[in-house]
């Protein structure tokens, strides 16, 4: 399926590592720097800082579908819950700045509350939510993940289960009675560790941290999935995906293997959701829906699944679309990427990645044509490998 | 309810309405009487005796006069006659007047109806104790209507008052009243109102009757007379109260018993009817169809496009497109069938759109099940979408035909009569199921090309038709269920959406590929929803010993229908455990399946 783990020609190895060094260099640098002066506004960066998050996201995705086979829908739940954990703590941070000005947030004092909830009372800690942030998605993809494998659930099973789990969870999370604010969510945060997320003078500042931040994690899990995929685990992980049984059989415990994988993609998952709330301002129910998921399997399967960076493009530009289509065509948005998705599925199943290697061969014959080919193209001999 | 019945209605009905007349004047010439008449006492007298008749005309009458849409009339020659002004205002202000003594219109000396102006009559005077009379009759006038659910809802009123000066009205009903439902409620109000009797043994008496009744609505007032009985130390009433509320309790559990079985069959149907298209597609096939739901949804839009044609008509806005379809202005029992010649239509309509996606999309993913999960959602995405700009994002009104609305009372568990259709439906269709599968020889295709689609195209089975076939059928069933499902919940564009899921489960728990596993779990899976959801509230404060939660627990389990739903997942995920594939497994020799 991919062509990730065969060797490659070293010139494209070095070409690689030269986009994607620069890319990571401007991601990281050079756009805080143009926000620092002024050249890109608030909203593009934490717009930016959104996109990092999903993307994050579609590693988690990626790592399992597109390495292990597991097609997950319930990723959108882990990060729904990550963004939870760490909105319980922004919540707290709010104190008694709210509607009410109650030191309990404004939706208890709405239910009636008088005073915290025990559950809540530690949220006001950093370290105990990002703690949670890591603690609690594991240990549910950890229970799901023992179950569902142990009875060896696999293929399309596995897709329905996750996506039920998801839609309990959701279904749940509507509920004012979970005294987590209901259908309404966390919103209206004033604070992280001490710096204003609305100050006019300072709230700038925060959210160039924040997307800093996101962008330094994107890397880090990026650079996390590149060694994993070097060692003997990251071979076993795409045996599991091409031939189950056969690892199985081999000697190899696939159960546990998978059970990893899919807790460590559950905490990726979560902590791109513990990203996104403080720069996107609001994490409710709707975004644990199991819609979501699935829109998150979109972008790594437009990107190009079973690869390292398809997934990043494909949450980025996805996203990029979805911006400027559901505002310039409301209506046919969905249609569009729901079209769209049926067409990469159908023609496409590399994804945008494998799209240079595609139109390779017509490339070489364009360039044929007036003068003899003298460029190095690296994917042309990737076109070459049995796919 | 049934024809004799209402016969007897009717002989009720008239035997109480016909009955004064023989002896005395009609209801009209009594109001008339009433009019006339400078006593007040007698004016409240009269009026007060028209309580229990069925006249029709005393309804509107009262009501006139309430109004002051009565007045008095002088004609140039004779006494003033009273009548009532009816109709729309012409340009002079002038109605028509009927007398109110017989009905008739008020005609000339020439004969010719007469029109008169409000503002030039004077109106008949009412005071407050008069009106109160009238309200008194015009109360116990649902006591004689025609309709057993009419004067049921009249009882129950006069019962939860206690008014003792309807007492009279309600013995003389007694001896009169033969539908035994409506007699039921009759003795209760008057068991209601003799527990406010200053009399201990009629009070005893009617707890007797009470417990013999053992009326629903009767709860609240024995437990006050329990409580003021137990506070009176008066130990004979008490203990009738106390025997009276165990009977009441124990027929409410039964009710409650009766209705959860019955709901539990009843949401068990609709998971069926939802998820059998999904065990051919899914189950047979091996095809994983989001867009399953959206199939759903199209032929419950079928369902409200078949309505407004058969009503006024509808344009379609599509695309800048205006779609129009003429109506055909049916009413009454001919509008009725809609529903009935909607039901083949939403089938077919959604078995193209099946074969349609088949011939498009999934032909090309067979050999991956993953990715045509994936390129359907894609479909599905779409195809909301696409129903969202035909038929707007809000839900749209599919009525209910009369044979389907209303309920089915039998001894107090409520049956709707759209929820019996359906379990009659799921049945029906599992048989047709069974029948095409097992009997026809599309079915035996169905089957070999499902078990072995390399070897049956071996044996010259055209494959791809077959597929396309298959694919078709189980759309179809799906728009059948989306037919049906239009009657009990709402359509709107993501209609589909909220059976999907469901459907998928029922389909694994009950075995991929078995028919026989998808009913068994359909009715298991709503079964234990319904008694979650009945059971629930009542079990929630056990769940207190759970340490840190437990209060939290207590409180989430409230929420009976959420929790309970989300107890059958666990559930389900828990029972894959034991049995991984399904209920009724489909054995097989091959490792990777």
């Amino acid at each position: 399926m991919s062509t990730e783990s065969l060797p490659r020609p070293p010139s494209a190895r070095r070409l690689e590592l030269t986009v994607i060094s620069a890319a990571a260099l401007f991601l990281i640098v050079g756009f805080p720097l143009l926000h620092a002066f002024g050249f890109v506004s608030t909203f593009t960066i934490s717009l930016w800082g959104k996109y990092l998050c999903y993307a994050l996201l579609a590693m988690s995705v990626n790592l399992l579908w597109g390495y292990t086979g597991l097609l997950s829908l319930g990723q959108a739940l882990f990060f729904a819950l990550g963004g939870y954990m760490h909105g319980m703590y922004l919540m707290r941070m709010i104190g008694d700045l709210g509607q009410y000005h109650k030191p309990i947030p404004d939706f208890l004092v709405f239910l009636g509350w008088t005073k915290l909830p025990a559950f809540w009372e530690p949220f006001s800690n950093f370290p105990f939510a990002l703690t949670m942030v890591f603690l609690l998605p594991g240990l549910i993809a950890y229970v799901f993940g023992y179950l569902a494998f142990r009875s060896r659930i696999r293929g399309v099973y596995f897709s329905i289960l996750t996506q039920a789990l998801t839609y309990a969870a959701s279904i749940l999370f509507f509920r004012n009675n979970l005294l987590l604010g209901g259908n309404n969510g966390f919103t209206d945060f004033k604070f992280i560790l001490g710096h204003s997320l609305v100050d006019r003078e300072t709230g700038p500042a925060t959210l160039r941290g924040l997307y800093i931040a996101t962008a330094l994690t994107l890397l880090a899990v990026y650079l996390l999935c590149r060694w994993l995929n070097g060692t003997k685990f990251g071979l076993v992980q795409q045996a599991i995906r091409d031939g189950e049984n056969r690892v199985l059989f081999s000697g190899y415990a696939t159960t546990h293997y998978k059970l990893f994988v899919f807790v460590l993609a559950a905490m990726i998952a979560a902590l791109g959701g513990a990203l996104f709330v403080p720069q996107a301002g609001i994490i409710n129910p709707e975004e644990m829906k199991a819609q979501n998921s699935l829109e998150a399997v979109v972008w790594v399967a437009v990107g190009g699944r079973g690869t390292l960076i398809g997934p990043i493009l494909g949450a980025i530009s996805i996203n990029l679309l979805k911006s400027w289509a559901s505002r310039a065509f409301p209506d046919l948005w969905l249609i569009m990427l729901g079209g769209l998705f049926i067409l990469v599925v159908l023609f496409l199943p590399g994804g945008l990645v494998s799209l240079p290697k595609r139109l390779a061969p017509l490339w070489k014959k364009l360039r044929a044509a007036p003068t003899p080919s003298s460029d190095s193209q690296p994917s042309t001999l990737n076109s070459q490998l049995p796919r | 309810m049934n024809f004799f019945n209402r016969v007897l209605c009717l002989v009720a009905f008239f035997a109480a309405g016909v009955a004064p007349l023989l002896a005395a004047d009609t209801a009209r010439q009594v109001i008339v009487k009433a009019i006339v008449t400078e006593d007040s006492t007698e004016k409240r007298t009269l009026i007060a005796s028209l309580v229990g008749q069925g006249d029709e005309a005393i309804p509107t009458l009262l009501d006139a006069w309430r109004k002051d849409l009565l007045f008095f009339y002088t004609p140039a020659e004779g006494a003033k006659i009273a009548v009532q002004l009816v109709g729309e205002k012409d340009e002079a202000g002038a109605q028509s007047a009927v007398r109110v003594d017989t009905g008739a219109p008020l005609t000339g000396p020439s004969g010719q109806p007469r029109r008169l102006v409000a503002g030039d009559l004077t109106p008949v005077d009412h005071n407050s104790s008069l009106r109160r009379a009238m309200k008194a009759v015009l109360d116990l006038l649902d006591l004689a209507a025609p309709d057993p659910a009419k004067r049921i809802q009249a009882l129950q009123t006069i019962g939860q008052t206690q008014d003792a000066e309807k007492l009279f009205a309600l013995e003389a009903r007694l001896k009169l009243e033969a539908d035994p439902h409506v007699l039921r409620i009759l003795r209760e109000a008057i068991a209601l109102i003799h527990l406010k009797d200053a009399k201990t043994e009629v009070r005893l008496a009617a707890l007797g009757e009470l417990k013999e009744l053992h009326t629903l609505s009767s709860t609240d007032f024995l437990k006050k007379i329990l409580a003021d009985a137990e506070d009176a130390k008066d130990a004979a009433s008490a203990s009738a109260a106390r025997s009276a509320l165990v009977a009441v309790e124990r027929h409410r559990s039964a009710v409650d018993f009766f209705g959860t079985i019955f709901r539990g069959i009843s949401t068990g149907s609709i998971l069926l009817v939802g998820a059998l298209g999904l065990a051919i597609t899914f189950g047979l096939m091996r095809v994983i169809n989001m867009a399953h739901g959206e199939m759903i949804a199209v032929g419950a839009y079928t369902t409200y496009l078949v309505q407004n044609i058969f009503g006024a008509g509808i344009t379609i806005p599509f695309f800048g497109l205006n779609l129009h379809l003429g109506g055909l202005h049916l009413t009454g029992s001919a509008y009725q069938w809609y529903f009935i010649a909607a039901i083949p239509l939403s089938f077919l309509t959604a078995a193209l759109a099946g074969i349609t996606l088949e011939r498009t999309v999934i032909q090309f993913l067979y050999r991956r099940p993953l990715e045509s999960l994936l390129a359907t959602w894609g479909v599905s995405l779409v195809m909301q979408q696409i129903l969202k700009l035909m038929f707007g994002s809000n839900n749209v009104q599919v009525g209910s035909p009369t044979y389907l609305s209303g309920n089915w009372t039998v001894n107090d568990v409520l049956l709707g009569w759209n929820r019996v259709f359906v379990i009659g439906f799921g049945i029906v269709i599992v048989f047709g199921m069974w029948l095409v599968l097992t009997k026809t020889p599309l079915g035996l295709l169905i089957r070999a090309v499902m078990q072995n689609r390399a070897m049956a195209s071996c044996m010259g089975v055209r494959t791809t038709r077959v597929n396309m076939l298959t694919f078709g059928l189980g759309s179809g069933l799906a728009g059948l269920a989306g037919a049906f499902l239009s009657q009990i919940g709402n359509v709107g564009p993501t209609l589909g959406q909220n059976y999907i899921i469901d459907s998928f489960m029922v389909v694994v728990v009950g075995g991929v590929g078995s028919i026989v596993g998808t009913v068994i779990s359909a009715f298991s899976i709503g079964g234990i929803d319904q008694v979650l959801q009945q059971y629930l509230p009542a079990w929630a404060p056990g769940l207190g010993w759970v340490p840190g939660i437990g209060s939290f627990l207590q409180n989430l389990a409230q929420d009976a229908a959420v929790f309970g739903k989300i107890m059958v997942l666990g559930g389900i995920i828990l029972f894959l455990q034991w049995k991984p594939s399904g209920l009724f497994s489909t054995r097989s020799r091959t490792l990777d399946e």
